[in-house]
């Protein structure tokens, strides 16, 4: 198992290297960074002004050279630029470029300085992170048990009028997508217009001080979403299985069906559903993002939202390192979960 | 809670089963059907059997007749759709039908127990083996966790599975086919149930395993006085494990009586053309050719009016056999042997076989096709799930394989499963490339030709007809416009027209109907998709077909009608045929030469009659022993095989049947665990591999015999 986990950590890495290169090369492009000088310079920059301000912050070195440097696996740049000044990545704000460290890249814990926020972007990334993480916690807490619950009970018996009913309200749930759903709970549950005012339709505060009034609607919001796509795959999954032939032997060895749905059925219905909880997880990141920014809830998708608005790469970039990283996360955890779960899947 | 509800109902069986001595099951006029959106499906009708205590009743009949849903029935276990529509279901004198959901459940596992066919399908994949035995006498016994762990010890020895403990600890898809069996067998018998039914237990098995398993089935049945169903659709596998036995056909019983009485002295036409389509010792395609049954099972709801089996009868009577219903009748001075025939009384049930039209053996002519050395090995990675790094193994699937093929001459290759039949075929199609040797088509090397570089000619002149028809037809085209494409491949014809007109003839030639051309493949029966293959592999003038199990996924009374036909084109033709197949009593009847595979090695290479009488390879010989017969007259000897086949990916070693020999143990030494055996030659034309001495093959007696009349 160890040796299962290692091989699958260093697939994983070079996933992320992958992954973050890609990222970095976009957001490096030409046109994106003669926005950033323009935004960090002055708007009114002939082409030849923003070459020498881009060459005399080291944006002109190649892609490759710049990514290692970011990484923190090659030297940051020193630059004695062509106004005379000597610039160095890895200089503190203000500090000379004399006192600067060899390496400075996410490796060293550089993450580097958002320009929206006017602060490192580690710090930045790590608060919103945990803001979010804390949506992602009472979303999983909601949406799982839920989801299950109503997919088991609709696949056990499959064709019934509970099914249907159940499988009904699953498709809606997974049909509206997160910014219509808000919306319609907003409406509905905190504005005058329908007048019950249950909820808070901002999670500002929520923040600091979370409570049911103030974080339930986004947790729902988001939580809806996922837990229609859940319950249909455990719908399915839970239906085939109950037609399995294993699950008539235990019928005709006199298993009630009460036991028959809980030892015999369940752990090989939940095989399939629990990798779509670990893959939804990306998807529901994408909700993250729609729900932080309508219920003003600043968290890592609402950071994403204004860093790509702002055109603040650094910040960018270590949100897509972040993001990469909890997917892949998540991937090795269903991975491993996978193997627990299924017996067939043996790991040496 | 569940110790207080069970105990007194433990006791109350228990008396149960002491005092009740009438019929263990009694099946009274049982009607069963189906209701989809269309129709309803009526799938038995006026159905009666009974079993008493002790005995094990047969249930024979083809696929879709209606055994497996009278198996469910008695279960009472027929699926949202299915319903018992007349008649009754008794257990020990109870009525099935009329208990309840709960008085159900505390008899399926106990007192009735149910074997199905697919091993892995019935174990489930996520339970250990002994959690999954446990639970039987944990419900029904209320017995504590390691009461049943003790017990489900005692059922695994039982069931002769080696280290039991282990057994207990394993997850069903670490045990091969046949230990699962073993494990579904000792499930069933956890709580001593009085009636075992078994729907076609051993069909996925090999022989040998089969016959191990029959074994063990009749042992523990006798051991524990059980009743059982045993429903199949071999003969001969009644023949060897039941004593009364119930022919159905499309949904009614038509005879029932004893083995002895039905064997020989059957009392209904279908009957006897099942018993006359089925190789017997002694048929032969050109003297004695098998007759195949007429026509094509009913549909359920497609039934002629009167009898049944009407349309395909030879004794058929019009204006009597097409009215009202037929009953069931008393045969006169047998012990309970019933037929539904008007005429049986009428029928000269000893008239000797029509005169079948003896034809003429073909010539065998030059070697067509010479295999020297042939070998095949595969490397697979050790680690199937991440591959890549790790040492690789070699599965050596085909081990210096050496013989020739005549024209006009049948090699039959016969073999388990794993022991290298497919990868031979698919070596010589081209399909793989040999590791080393050579195959000589008319003296040109195809051994490393696969099948995209092999010219036209080649590709038309090596055939192949597959087992299994239902995907081997794609089903969105035209059975006419499949056998156009194989001309068009083949480079046949000049012109559509031409081709048309060819594809025509072919249908002729396998015997269906032109207007066969513009149907799709799904309006086809098994047997005539069989003849669709095999006229696509005819199509180019095929000069060696490879025929890999070709009717074993067929119905009995279409097997001879397909076998016959391949039999017919091959005399017309001079075709060389490769039958691949593990039913020896087919390959008896048909083949010239018979070639025995174990393992990747061949063990045994000569004429039929060479191969199934003494001196064999000890192989061979179980194998003989293995297959069942369904004539009362044949007595064989009987050798079961310990364990299972070895994997390929872990041979032993010396000699690849050592595991499993019982001649072992008259070689000196440790020659067959160390030395792979030589190539002996026993007389013109016949070779096995074997360390016995020769004195010992002399002292060899036949299998099988028969006994005189
Ligand atoms: N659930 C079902 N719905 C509709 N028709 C069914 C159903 N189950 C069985 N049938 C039909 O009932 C008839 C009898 O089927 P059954 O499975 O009992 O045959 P069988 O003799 O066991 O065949 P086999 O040898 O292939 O197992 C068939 O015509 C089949 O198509
Ligand atoms: S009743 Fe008539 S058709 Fe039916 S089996 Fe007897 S003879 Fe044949
Ligand atoms: S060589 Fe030995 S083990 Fe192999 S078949 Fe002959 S007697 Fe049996
Ligand atoms: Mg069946």
């Amino acid at each position: 198992m160890g040796l299962f986990i290692l091989r699958r950590l260093w697939v994983m890495i070079l996933t992320a290297l992958a992954l973050t290169y890609i990222v970095f090369f976009l957001t490096n492009l030409y046109p994106n960074l003669e926005k950033l000088a323009k935004s960090q310079g002055n708007f009114r920059m002939t082409d030849a002004q923003v070459e020498t301000y881009l060459g005399n912050r080291g944006y002109l070195q190649s892609t490759p050279l710049k990514y290692a440097q970011w990484l923190g696996v090659a030297p940051g740049w020193v630059i004695t630029g062509t106004d005379g000044e000597t610039r160095a990545r890895c200089a503190a704000p203000g500090a000379a470029a004399e006192t600067a460290t060899t390496f400075c890249g996410i490796l060293q814990g550089n993450w580097g300085f958002s320009t929206v926020f006017k602060d490192g972007v580690g710090s930045i990334v790590a608060t919103r992170l945990a803001l979010t993480g804390k949506l992602m916690f009472w979303v999983m807490v909601l949406m799982v048990p839920s989801a299950l619950l109503l997919g088991v009970l609709a696949g056990m018996r499959e064709g019934t009028r509970t099914d249907r009913a159940l499988s009904t309200v699953a498709i809606t749930t997974t049909a509206t997508p997160e910014y219509v759903s808000g919306v319609i709970l907003i409406a509905v549950f905190s504005s005058s217009a329908v007048g019950l005012k249950w909820f808070k339709g901002t999670a500002t505060s929520a923040m600091e001080n979370a409570t049911f009034e103030n974080f339930f609607l986004p947790v729902l919001t988001i939580a809806l979403y996922g837990m229609g796509y859940i319950a249909r795959m455990t719908r399915a999954s839970m239906a085939e299985v109950m037609t399995a032939q294993y699950i008539r032997t235990a019928r005709l060895k006199g298993v009630s069906f009460p036991n028959i749905v809980m030892k015999h059925a369940l752990r090989n219905a939940l095989i399939a559903p629990f990798t779509v909880i670990m893959l939804q997880f990306p998807w529901l990141l994408n909700g993250v993002v729609i729900v932080e920014t309508l219920f003003n809830y600043k968290g890592f998708g609402w950071t994403l939202v204004q860093a790509a608005g702002n055109n603040d790469i650094e910040l960018l970039l270590g949100v897509s390192v972040v993001s990469v990283f909890v997917v892949l996360v998540t991937q090795l955890i269903s991975d491993i979960g996978y193997v627990y779960l299924n017996p067939r899947i043996s790991v040496s | 809670m569940k110790q207080v509800g069970c105990t007194p109902y433990a006791r109350e069986t228990q008396e149960m089963k002491d005092i009740y001595d009438g019929p263990i099951l009694e099946i009274d006029v049982l009607s069963i059907s189906f209701f989809t959106r269309l129709r309803e499906i009526p799938a038995v009708m006026d159905f009666s059997v009974k079993v008493m205590p002790g005995e094990a009743v047969g249930l024979v009949g083809e696929s879709g007749c209606g055994k497996s849903t009278v198996a469910l029935g008695v279960m009472q276990d027929l699926g949202k759709n299915g319903r018992i529509t007349g008649g009754t279901i008794k257990f020990k004198g109870r009525d099935l039908g009329q208990m309840s959901v709960e008085e159900l459940r505390k008899i399926r596992g106990s007192e009735i127990a149910m074997i199905y066919q697919e091993p892995m399908a019935s174990l489930n994949p996520a339970m250990k083996i002994g959690k999954q035995l446990m639970e039987v006498p944990m419900i029904h016994q209320g017995a504590s966790e390691k009461e049943a762990y003790d017990r489900a010890l005692q059922v695994v020895t039982d069931v002769k599975l080696p280290d039991p403990k282990r057994i207990l600890d394993a997850y069903p898809h670490q045990l091969s086919g046949g230990q699962q069996q073993r494990i579904v067998i000792a499930m069933a018998l956890m709580s001593e149930p009085a009636l075992l039914i078994l729907d076609e237990p051993t069909t996925a098995l090999d022989v040998t395993v089969e016959a191990s398993i029959v074994d063990l089935v009749k042992d523990l049945g006798r051991k524990y006085g059980t009743s059982m169903l045993f429903i199949s659709h071999n003969l001969g596998l009644v023949l060897e494990t039941c004593d009364r036995l119930c022919v159905m056909y499309s949904g009614e019983a038509v005879e029932r009586g004893s083995i002895a009485d039905v064997f020989d002295e059957m009392q209904h036409p279908y009957t006897q053309a099942l018993f006359r389509s089925i190789p017997l010792p002694g048929a032969d395609k050109n003297s004695r050719p098998l007759v195949a049954i007429p026509g094509n099972f009913p549909l359920p709801h497609e039934r002629p009016p009167g009898c049944n089996f009407g349309p395909r009868c030879d004794y058929f009577e019009a204006g009597r056999c097409d009215q009202g219903t037929i009953r069931m009748r008393p045969v006169k001075g047998n012990d309970r042997h019933e037929t539904r025939c008007l005429r049986f009384e009428e029928i000269d049930w000893n008239a000797p076989l029509a005169a079948a039209i003896t034809k003429d053996k073909g010539m065998i002519g030059d070697v067509v096709l010479k295999m020297e050395d042939l070998k095949k090995y595969y490397e697979v990675s050790a680690n199937a799930l991440f591959g890549k790094s790790g040492e690789t193994k070699v599965v050596k699937a085909n081990e210096t394989l050496s013989f020739e093929a005549r024209e006009s001459e049948t090699l039959a290759i016969v073999g388990e499963s794993g022991c290298g039949k497919s990868t031979f075929a698919k070596v010589l199609m081209g399909l793989e490339t040999a590791t080393a040797g050579q195959i000589l088509l008319d003296n040109r090397n195809i051994e490393s030709t696969p099948i995209e570089r092999r010219d036209t000619k080649t590709i038309a002149d090596v055939q192949m007809v597959f087992q299994n028809p239902f995907d081997t037809l794609n089903p969105s085209m035209t059975v006419g416009r499949q056998i156009i494409r194989a001309l068009e491949i083949f480079g046949i014809g000049k012109t559509e027209a031409d081709r048309r007109e060819r594809m025509l003839q072919l249908l002729d030639l396998v015997k269906l109907p032109r207007a066969f051309a513009d149907r799709m493949p799904r309006q086809l029966s098994g047997g005539q998709k069989q003849r669709v293959g095999i006229a696509r592999a005819f199509a180019g003038d095929a000069r060696i077909v490879v025929a890999d199990e070709p009717v074993s996924a067929l119905d009995v009374s279409v097997q001879a009608a397909v076998t016959d036909l391949l039999m017919e084109i091959q005399r017309e033709k001079k075709t060389t045929l490769l039958f691949i197949s593990h039913d020896l009593s087919i390959v008896r009847y048909l083949s010239d030469r018979v070639m025995v595979m174990y393992l990747g090695h061949v063990v045994e290479l000569g004429t039929t009659d060479q191969v199934f009488s003494p001196p064999y390879h000890p192989y061979t010989e179980a194998l003989l022993s293995a297959v069942p017969i369904a004539d009362t007259r044949v007595k064989k000897k009987h050798i079961v095989l310990e364990g299972d086949i070895p994997s390929a990916m872990n041979p032993p070693p010396g000699c690849p049947f050592q595991t499993r020999c019982r001649w072992k143990s008259q070689v000196p030494g440790k020659l067959c665990e160390t030395e792979v055996p030589p190539v002996r030659r026993m007389a013109d034309g016949h070779q096995i591999k074997c360390h016995l001495s020769d004195a010992k093959f002399a002292e060899m007696e036949p299998v099988i015999e028969i006994a005189a009349e």
